[in-house]
């Protein structure tokens, strides 16, 4: 595509961005701040927003190749970073760019080390915060088997933790987790002022918002709703009261440059259409 | 000097397992998995066992097939498809015992093990179920004041893993059981090869010592021969998970597995066919053969 062309479509584009686009906007959001951190999203769309804050205002962000390594390339979501070569060898494919290598073993160092904000998934999130992605209903014998507790108990209480929902429903935002595998503001204040001190959930993005927990007790505050959706239906798909401030704005839209970065650079296969659908 | 010979068959391996035993399994999910050796088990009489994993289609199968009481896990997943359909529906059914562990959880229970100490502290599990779902998981009190003099810190206190022996898959091997892993990451391969008082290691090729380094940098040799107690050699062990760079993950098989795993029916034929072989070698036949017709599809 010719830069002319490219220019025209973001251009032509920029009064009409799709929900998935303002969630990807939405998501760089969170990473607001971070510096010099790993950050991890995890899902097509948190990947796209990450990587979207790392090429606009946070640039020193450190982000993984998915894989076993950090990787200084803006890569399309699903990319596979490693070919075999003519040798024979494992090797990085055209154009990814290794920063350092870190497999599993020392991924752990780097999460209890505290300098990394993951953005994972919810099967189930509640006011508080807590998270679950192990299993729907009694822990002996599940309704449903779900991922287990995966990273959530050691990233939660070591480190900066936000949550990706593409489909905001009652039977996602519940009064109350079947599993606490990452740990919401509640079970950390039970803990004390030290062993949470690591502790943070900063942000839940959702197709219809975004929420944070910037209220007297870190119970869910609806931050901003997504243009086109309205306060009554993000309350009505919530499966627990929402803290909902008087005047709740509209989250922020993407610019020209931001646009044509996630059509042209960063998603150019189009595939976040495929999380959140319009 | 030569390095001892320790070269035995996947059915050598088995006849060194007992019913009832801990057994710890290397790779990650679909990748990298000892799965000739756990082949050779569906072929065994051995059941009641108890298994130790980042597990993957080696802890779906030994559920299917009845051989396991307990899985001990930090997820077991199928990586390009997320839920391990049989274990899902092992775990539905309640038919297993299950300790599901925070990820780095289960390392620091394969090296505390390895360092023969009773437990490893950490802050991971602090505040979630996975201290409520499991009871036997206790806490630590520091012996040393907290930040700025505060009440010591009260931590997780990760049991070392009791493994009976464990089980892995590396890219090359010698004769001795010094190994290189190739593809991007050891896992906790290492750390599983150590935990266990007896480590049997598969390899796609077992080479001369000197050749070790050949194919990698030497940092990849990360197991010694010091906790390897037999070396097999498979190639195409780790199938139809991926060990790259030899191959990737087989996922038009991996899907096969899946979608015949969801349906009693489908998995007896999906069995018989693939499970229910006199060997190893019967088994990679079959595998090549059905890549040969997919060849000629295409």
């Amino acid at each position: 595509m010719s830069t002319s062309e490219s220019t025209e479509s973001a251009v032509a584009a920029a009064n009409h961005p799709t929900r998935a686009e303002v969630c990807c906007i939405a998501i760089a959001e969170t990473f607001r701040g971070d510096g010099e951190r790993l950050a991890n999203p995890i899902g097509v769309i948190p990947m796209i927003g990450g990587r979207l804050a790392r090429e606009t205002f946070e640039p020193h962000l450190v982000m993984t190749d998915g894989f076993a390594g950090f990787t200084s390339s803006t890569l399309p979501p699903g990319t596979d970073p490693y070919v075999v070569g003519d040798d024979g060898r494992l090797t990085m494919a055209d154009g990814v760019v290794m920063e350092t290598w870190n497999p599993y073993p020392q991924m752990f160092s780097v999460l209890w080390n505290g300098r990394r904000h993951v953005m994972m998934g919810a099967t189930q999130v509640d006011q508080f915060g807590n998270q679950n992605i192990a299993c729907i209903g009694p822990w002996d014998a599940p309704r449903a088997q779900l991922l287990g507790f995966r990273g959530a108990p050691g990233n939660t209480i070591n480190h900066t933790t936000s949550y990706w929902v593409p489909n905001h429903n009652p039977k996602v935002f519940v009064e109350k987790v079947d599993v606490v595998c990452g740990v919401g503001y509640d079970r950390a204040a039970a803990l004390g002022p030290v062993a949470s001190r690591f502790h943070e959930i900063r942000r839940v993005v959702s197709n219809l918002g975004v929420f944070d927990f910037d209220t007297p007790d870190h119970r869910m505050r609806l931050r901003s709703v997504h243009p086109g959706v309205t306060v009554e239906e993000v309350v009505a798909a919530t499966g627990f009261e929402l803290a909902v401030p008087a005047d709740v704005p509209t989250s922020r839209l993407p610019t020209d440059h931001e646009l044509q970065l996630i059509r042209d650079v960063i998603d150019p296969e189009g595939l976040r259409a495929t999380e959140v659908k319009d | 000097m030569a390095v001892p010979d320790k070269r035995m068959t996947e059915t050598d391996v088995v006849a060194e397992l007992r019913s009832g035993m801990t057994i710890g399994i290397g790779g990650w999910g679909s990748r990298r998995k000892p799965m000739s050796i756990v082949r050779a088990i569906l072929r065994s009489d051995l059941t009641d066992l108890t298994v130790v994993a980042y597990g993957g289609p080696d802890v779906g199968l030994l559920c299917a097939a009845g051989k396991v009481r307990k899985v001990v896990s930090g997820f077991v997943s199928l990586d390009s498809i997320p839920l391990e359909p049989h274990y899902r529906a092992a775990r539905q059914a309640g038919s297993i015992e299950v300790n599901e562990l925070d990820e780095g959880m289960l390392m620091l229970s394969l090296m505390a093990a390895a360092w023969r100490v009773p437990f490893l502290p950490t802050r991971a599990g602090l505040g979630s179920d996975v201290l409520i779902t499991q009871p036997h998981l206790r806490t630590v009190i520091s012996p040393y004041p907290g930040p700025d003099g505060s009440a010591p810190e009260e931590l997780v206190a990760v049991p070392a893993a009791e493994l009976d022996v464990a089980l892995i898959h590396m890219n090359r091997a010698d004769q001795g059981g010094n190994a290189t892993f190739l593809g991007p990451d050891p896992y906790m391969d290492d750390w599983m090869a150590m935990a266990a008082p007896r480590t049997f290691l598969s390899a796609e090729r077992v080479v001369p010592t000197e050749d070790l380094s050949s194919e990698g940098s030497f940092h990849t040799q990360r197991i010694s021969r010091l906790s390897i107690t037999g070396v097999v050699e498979a190639p195409g062990g780790a199938h139809f998970t991926e060990c790259p760079p030899d191959y990737g993950r087989d996922e038009s098989f991996q899907r096969e597995y899946a979608k015949a795993a969801a349906d009693p029916e489908a998995w007896k034929v999906f069995a018989k066919q693939w499970l229910e072989l006199e060997s190893e070698s019967d088994y990679q036949a079959a595998i090549a053969s059905r890549r040969e017709q997919q060849g000629a599809a295409r």
